[in-house]
């Protein structure tokens, strides 16, 4: 017996040799891939969150996260070079763009829906008002092409990144080994930025967390008690959403025959981004017509104007839409509908008590964060 | 005792995949290559060439024209069958790129082949896999002077057919020229079930295809572009000059899945 083994140990052994040898002989050239070097970062999940949805294996790093950084912040990534990612997702903000109801593309371009906030990304199912994107690796295509957007390509942002300032081939290099750069590598880059902007230090969570009770006001804590009660199986759990898709009666049937001569551009965009069917164009199901993603409320009070066309400016204007201001179509969600009557009674008190609440969600150190923020304007930039 | 000889058995498991590349091996696999060769009714496809007629008598051109093809099988009978390696299995056929049209097989076992079976577009599993899947023909930000790009970024997934051209018979579009464009996708939906335009062909070889010693043997399939009109759902472009993702994409999916056919074998 003792042969046989020595006899198996020899030809293993012989095997790999020769698996080596070939491997000398025959010089690998190694395709550049995405695998990113160096010691990962372990996500922190946040003790009153669930655990993160996006893949495990999904290594991350810190010249990886540097290196998505810079590219968010570079308006070399649009046509125009002054269109970045971080145009419409602004740190200040909640990562959106305060005060613009349509994400602000090139050339003032104006695309068909507002800019949702990039934070808590990895407990995500899909992306988007619709959904359409079901991994966070393809998110930035959607603004990198649209022609309203970045307007942009992978080979004029190839040539831009490699004549940049920037030593962008030096951070491709650090973060996955080689200095090609590639649109895999890229793309990987923002994802583990992006994987980075969790929003979990608000007062609510520390107030949920247990750390301090005393945190929230008299007025506030009875509009968690009703925001409980009245918002809280959509927008549910510690991320403030189901993620699912739902027509909440926002007015949505105008047609393309109902534009004016005479109207202004942004009138004219207005009305059809009124007509914008949701969930549907992903779907292709006329259950899903007008529906559109449950959004987190986390810091929402920075996060406006809202819903999925920014048509709502304050957030008073929300919590009156849900409370008076329903419209009735066959795909409406079924909890705005009690018998004959639509919405979720609200008071004009309890309205107020549950933004008061709302507010509570507001995470100024998220927004604040030096790690995050554009990295040529902080000191702890190595730019 | 039984348990070392277990555990040497699976550590020379573990150990034959690096030995699958050495020099050695490759004398008993041979290359084998498919070309696809694009037609429209048996004269071979001239782009951007009103010379193209479907049985509504609609007169047409193609200005651009791609599919994907993938999950490549030779066929073995009717039970087996030698399966190109995954990541190696994806291409991309193009009209404006000549070299495009031709597959590579480079590893294919010595044996007798009946036929071959593919998909047209890329499977559901490859399309929600993460970025680094996504190399060569299946990068996603890839985007061609003649064909554009082959993805939908706004609602991930490959375009696993475009087909792009001109009619006098199609209606004007919003930029004054009589167009007709063709964007077929949908691998079934991630979330929930969805578009699935996925299809799978097989074309069967009259005569066994023997892969061993010798030259390299190429099959030729006629794709007969003219079946996207007229395949079971005939197709007018006077009506629908434009399908993108839409229920309509259907039709236009079963009608490319008939569009080949074999033409001949070479080199036997």
């Amino acid at each position: 017996m003792k042969k046989i083994l020595f006899y198996c140990f020899g030809l293993i052994g012989t095997l790999m040799l020769l698996a080596q040898t070939c491997q000398t002989t025959k010089p690998p050239q190694p395709a550049p891939t995405v695998t990113v070097i160096g010691p990962p970062i372990p996500l922190a999940v946040p003790a009153n969150f669930p655990q993160p949805r996006l893949d495990t294996s999904l290594k991350i790093t810190a010249a990886g996260v540097a290196l998505g950084r810079v590219l968010f912040y570079d308006g070399d990534l649009s046509s125009n070079r002054q269109i970045a990612c971080a145009t419409c997702h602004q740190q200040a903000n909640a990562f959106t763009h305060h005060g613009h109801r349509l994400s602000h593309g090139v050339d003032d371009r104006l695309s068909r829906r507002n800019a949702p906030p990039i934070q808590n990304l990895v407990w995500a199912k899909n992306f988007f008002w619709d959904g359409g994107v079901h991994h966070l690796d393809f998110t930035p295509l959607t603004a990198l092409r649209d022609t309203a957007e970045m307007n942009s390509d992978i080979e004029a942002i190839r040539f831009k990144l490699e004549h940049s300032r920037i030593d962008y081939n030096g951070m491709f290099d650090k973060a996955y080994g080689t200095r090609e750069i590639t649109s895999q590598r890229l793309l990987r880059a923002l994802t583990q930025f992006m994987s980075q902007l969790v929003s979990a230090s608000s007062r609510y969570d520390r107030y949920s967390r247990g750390e301090d009770t005393t945190l929230l006001t008299k007025q506030e804590k009875e509009g968690l008690q009703l925001f409980r009660s009245k918002c809280s199986q959509c927008h549910q759990g510690e991320l403030f959403t189901d993620y699912s898709f739902r027509n909440n009666g926002l007015a949505a049937t105008r047609k393309r025959e109902e534009l004016e001569f005479g109207m202004t551009e942004e009138q004219k965009v207005r009305l059809l981004a009124t007509r914008d069917e949701g969930r549907y164009r992903v779907t292709l199901n006329k259950k899903d017509r007008y529906k559109f993603r449950v959004p987190s409320l986390r810091n929402v009070q920075y996060t406006g104007p809202y819903m999925h066309d920014g048509r709502f400016t304050v957030l008073a204007q929300v919590l009156r839409h849900y409370a008076t201001g329903i419209e009735d179509s066959p795909t409406l969600d079924p909890r705005l509908r009690k018998g004959k009557k639509l919405g979720i009674p609200m008071t004009d008190d309890e309205q107020k008590k549950i933004i008061a609440f709302l507010k509570t969600l507001s995470d100024p150190e998220f927004m604040k964060d030096p790690r995050y923020a554009d990295p040529r304007l902080t000191r702890y930039s190595k730019l | 005792m039984k348990l070392i000889l277990i555990l040497l058995v699976l550590s020379s498991l573990v150990a034959l995949p690096h030995q699958r590349t050495p020099t050695t091996k490759v004398g008993d696999r041979h290359r084998v290559s498919i070309h696809f060769s694009l037609q429209v009714d048996e004269q071979p496809l001239t782009l951007d060439s009103l010379r193209y007629t479907n049985r509504f008598g609609e007169r047409y051109a193609l200005s651009s024209l791609a599919f994907y093809v993938s999950n490549v099988r030779l066929l073995r009978g009717e039970q087996a069958a030698y399966a190109i390696p995954q990541d190696s299995s994806y291409f991309l056929i193009r009209a404006a790129d000549r070299p495009s049209q031709t597959l590579s097989l480079p590893q294919v076992p010595p044996g007798t082949y009946t036929g071959v079976e593919f998909i047209v577009g890329v499977d559901s599993l490859r399309s929600v896999s993460d970025i680094s899947h996504r190399t060569g023909v299946l990068d996603p930000t890839e985007v061609t002077e003649e064909d554009g790009a082959m993805y939908w970024e706004w609602n991930s997934g490959y375009i696993f057919l475009k087909m792009e051209g001109y009619s006098p018979q199609a209606p004007l579009d919003p930029s004054g020229r009589r167009s007709f464009q063709y964007h077929i996708g949908g691998f079934g939906g991630y979330d929930e079930p969805g578009l699935n335009n996925l299809k799978r062909v097989r074309v069967l070889f009259p005569r066994a295809l023997t892969v061993g010693k010798g030259a390299v043997p190429q099959v030729n399939l006629a794709v007969n572009l003219n079946q996207v009109f007229d395949g079971p759902n005939p197709i007018r472009l006077s009506r629908t000059p434009s399908i993108m993702f839409s229920p309509a994409s259907k039709q236009v999916a079963d009608n490319y899945a008939t569009m080949f056919s074999l033409q001949s074998i070479q080199n036997q």
